[in-house]
């Protein structure tokens, strides 16, 4: 089992044809995820080669999704036309979009999720600005490398990139069910409630780790929700006890949060929520065995 | 250092020209940085006006940051007075020349600014303005009205009325602010502002209302629509190890430890100066020197750049270089390693600072047979984070 994403999953490329996409989506079908299509308006109707696989490339999303039944779409669009990519993603109703883009303006990416909110959230929006999902062995929707760790017992959330990659590394031998990276930019789709939720009801999932960041609220938030529905064991981390404060000159996002945001803060609430936290990666790693093995 | 927020905060004078631009009221002003500039500022404005000292901090007023000026001579000496002066380790080198403002009656506070918990915009709006916000939020916060707002929909003048009336403005004001709130609102969408706020929007002898004070703070991840928006940042006040950083494109912040950092992702490299600071812990409780990420998919050119702003760094006494190859590719990084390195040596630098690398993932086996190949004294390779955490603050401790 899996979250989110599995080898039934039907996945095509919004920004396939340009240089990040054409790369990542060669890794991607190396990893066994079955890339239906790829949309670009310009180049509908021609096809291309990866290395012997062909990829028809649609004009847009609702056409892919008619003539494939695709249901992930993952999304490697410059940043000045990514909510245009997402709202098309949104319009066409598809189950599950994935968010790679770095940088998109906090605007953009407001719009965008107040836009899938009013159409009633049928599509889930994982990131911006994150690795994206992968279900080892079965399909990977993203840059996670597919070839840190294996199939296993493990479910993981995490706001950052190369920490997910650190984690998943440290507890290769173990392995996982899915690796979700949700992105640390102020607006995301998917959160870690989202994900500890579908952990949660996954059977195969036995552990779940969640890495988090400071800025925000989200990992609090995250406590309160493990405390009230989470029966699986949980480990966690935080990223930031030495980093410096914003360059602020006001405080006004603290009142609107409710919260210092500081790693300290974060890490007392998952503790309060009996999460165990570790100091550094390889800590939490340690942490996690020992739950596993309890 | 909020990953994803890439913020530039504005001086008052900036974020009173966009309100302006955009209708919000203000009183006229202008920006100057010799004090000999204030006596023709004032005369323009009719003879009297307000020295105010442009300082990114809270507090100028009661600093002595905020001087009335009766004539033009008065104003020459206000401004001797301010610029130059501390506020709170904020050097003033701008004032700016305001006109004065008619009889303050009351004091109100607005703002919009994104709420990150519910994913929205959200508007505040006081009638317990020109104090501290914080301070109204926690002590009196039934005065401070908070209402989301959606992104899509905005802030028509109906909009603007419920907010008004949500925190509880006079009758006489109400249609008045909620003219603000409106052309603030243009303000917000129109710039890419993760902040505007008016502080104290003020009811003056006349019935008018009027923005006196402001802070913006800008998306920069919005600049390729607003090109006007480079010319606001303050390049000045950067350090000169950023700016060079910032330059090459480098995500850098110098902080005031003894151990360079450099790896790939926010993440990572914050969990980097975690570990490194716990590390120090042992060793004379060294602390990392900086945060730099090269990003994902580093080339060694990007690499090679990274370690030169970290060697120039005078306070750095060793190198922590930490990646787990995601898309960066470990050979990519070992190379610009020995790239940096022999590049320093024929500008004839002397690198004298140990560096301890640690590599990790995509092929870390051929990064790591780089290293070795290359076999600089300098350079040790250790092959867990911890341990090479450890290694890189006890050479920063023994220098």
């Amino acid at each position: 089992m899996a979250i989110f994403l599995t080898k039934d999953s039907k996945v095509i490329v919004q920004g396939m044809t340009g240089a990040t996409g054409m790369k990542h989506t060669k890794l991607m079908l190396a990893d066994g995820t079955n890339i239906v299509g790829g949309v670009n308006p310009r180049k509908a109707g021609t096809s291309v080669d990866f290395d012997g696989t062909d990829v028809p490339v649609f004009g847009s999303v609702k056409e892919a999704m008619e003539k494939t039944g695709a249901d992930v779409s993952v999304l490697f669009v410059p940043p000045a036309f990514a909510k245009a990519a997402v709202v098309e993603a949104i319009d066409a109703e598809i189950p599950l979009a994935v968010v790679i883009t770095e940088g998109i303006a906090v605007h953009d990416s407001a719009a965008f999720w107040a836009y899938a909110s009013a159409k009633g959230n049928k599509t889930r929006i994982i990131g911006p600005n994150c690795p994206g999902l992968i279900t080892p062995g079965q399909s990977n929707a993203g840059i996670i490398p597919g070839d840190i760790t294996k199939p296993g017992k493990i479910g993981l959330v995490s706001k950052s990139g190369t920490l997910t990659y650190q984690m998943m590394y440290e507890l290769r031998d173990i392995g996982f069910t899915s690796a979700v990276g949700i992105g640390g930019d102020p607006v995301i789709g998917t959160t870690h409630i989202d994900a500890l939720a579908a952990f949660e009801a996954d059977p195969e999932t036995e552990l779940i780790v969640m890495i988090g960041e400071i800025g925000g609220d989200a990992e609090e938030r995250a406590a309160d929700f493990i405390k009230a529905n989470v029966t699986k064991p949980v480990v966690g981390y935080v990223a930031g006890f030495t980093a410096p404060e914003g360059k602020t000159m006001g405080h006004a996002g603290a009142i609107v949060s409710g919260s210092s945001g500081t790693a300290q803060a974060k890490k007392e609430a998952l503790e309060a929520a009996g999460v165990k936290v570790g100091k550094t990666p390889s800590e939490t790693a340690r942490l996690a065995r020992a739950a596993l093995s309890a | 250092m909020e990953k994803g927020l890439t913020r530039v905060d504005l001086f008052e004078y900036q974020a009173r020209d966009l309100f302006a631009k955009h209708g919000v009221p203000v009183l006229a002003g202008e920006v100057i940085d010799t004090p000999e500039a204030a006596r023709e500022a004032t005369e323009r404005l009719g003879g009297k006006s307000v020295v105010k000292a442009q300082v990114k901090v809270g507090g100028r007023g009661k600093a002595g940051g905020v001087k009335l000026a009766a004539t033009p001579d008065e104003a020459v000496a206000r401004a001797t007075d301010i610029l130059g002066m501390d506020i709170k380790g904020h050097t003033v080198h701008k004032v700016m020349i305001a006109e004065t403002a008619p009889e303050i009656i009351e004091e109100y506070y607005v703002s919009y600014l994104l709420d990150r918990t519910n994913r929205t915009f959200l508007a505040m709006a006081s009638v317990a303005g020109g104090m501290d916000i914080e301070e109204v939020a926690a002590t009196t916060p039934e005065k401070l009205a908070k209402v989301p707002v959606d992104s899509n929909e905005g802030v028509t003048i109906e909009k603007a009325r419920e907010i008004v009336a949500q925190a509880k403005f006079p009758a006489e004001v109400a249609e008045k602010v909620a003219e603000v709130m409106v052309t603030l609102w243009k303000t917000f969408v129109a710039e890419d502002a993760l902040l505007v706020e008016v502080n104290p929007l003020a009811k003056v002898a006349n019935g008018d209302v009027i923005a006196l004070d402001g802070k913006v703070s800008l998306d920069e991840n919005a600049d390729f629509r607003q090109p006007e928006h480079e010319a606001l940042e303050d390049k000045a006040a950067a350090n000169p190890l950023e700016a060079a950083a910032k330059a090459k494109g480098l995500n850098y912040v110098k902080l005031d430890g003894e151990v360079g950092i450099i790896g790939n992702g926010a993440g990572l490299v914050m969990s980097t100066l975690d570990v490194v600071a716990y590390a120090g812990e042992n060793h004379g409780n060294v602390k990392p020197a900086n945060f730099l990420d090269i990003g994902g998919g580093a080339s060694a050119e990007v690499m090679a750049n990274g370690l030169e702003i970290i060697l120039g760094d005078p306070d750095v006494k060793s190198v922590f270089v930490n990646v787990f190859g995601g898309i960066t590719a470990c050979d990519e990084v070992a190379n610009g390693i020995v790239q940096a390195l022999e590049l320093l040596k024929s500008k004839g630098e002397a690198v004298t600072k140990p560096l301890v690398v640690r590599l990790d993932g995509n092929n870390a086996e051929l990064g790591r047979k780089i290293l070795s190949d290359a076999n600089h004294p300098l350079v040790q390779r250790v092959d867990t984070m911890d341990g090479a955490a450890d290694k890189a603050a006890e050479l920063a401790a023994a220098k």
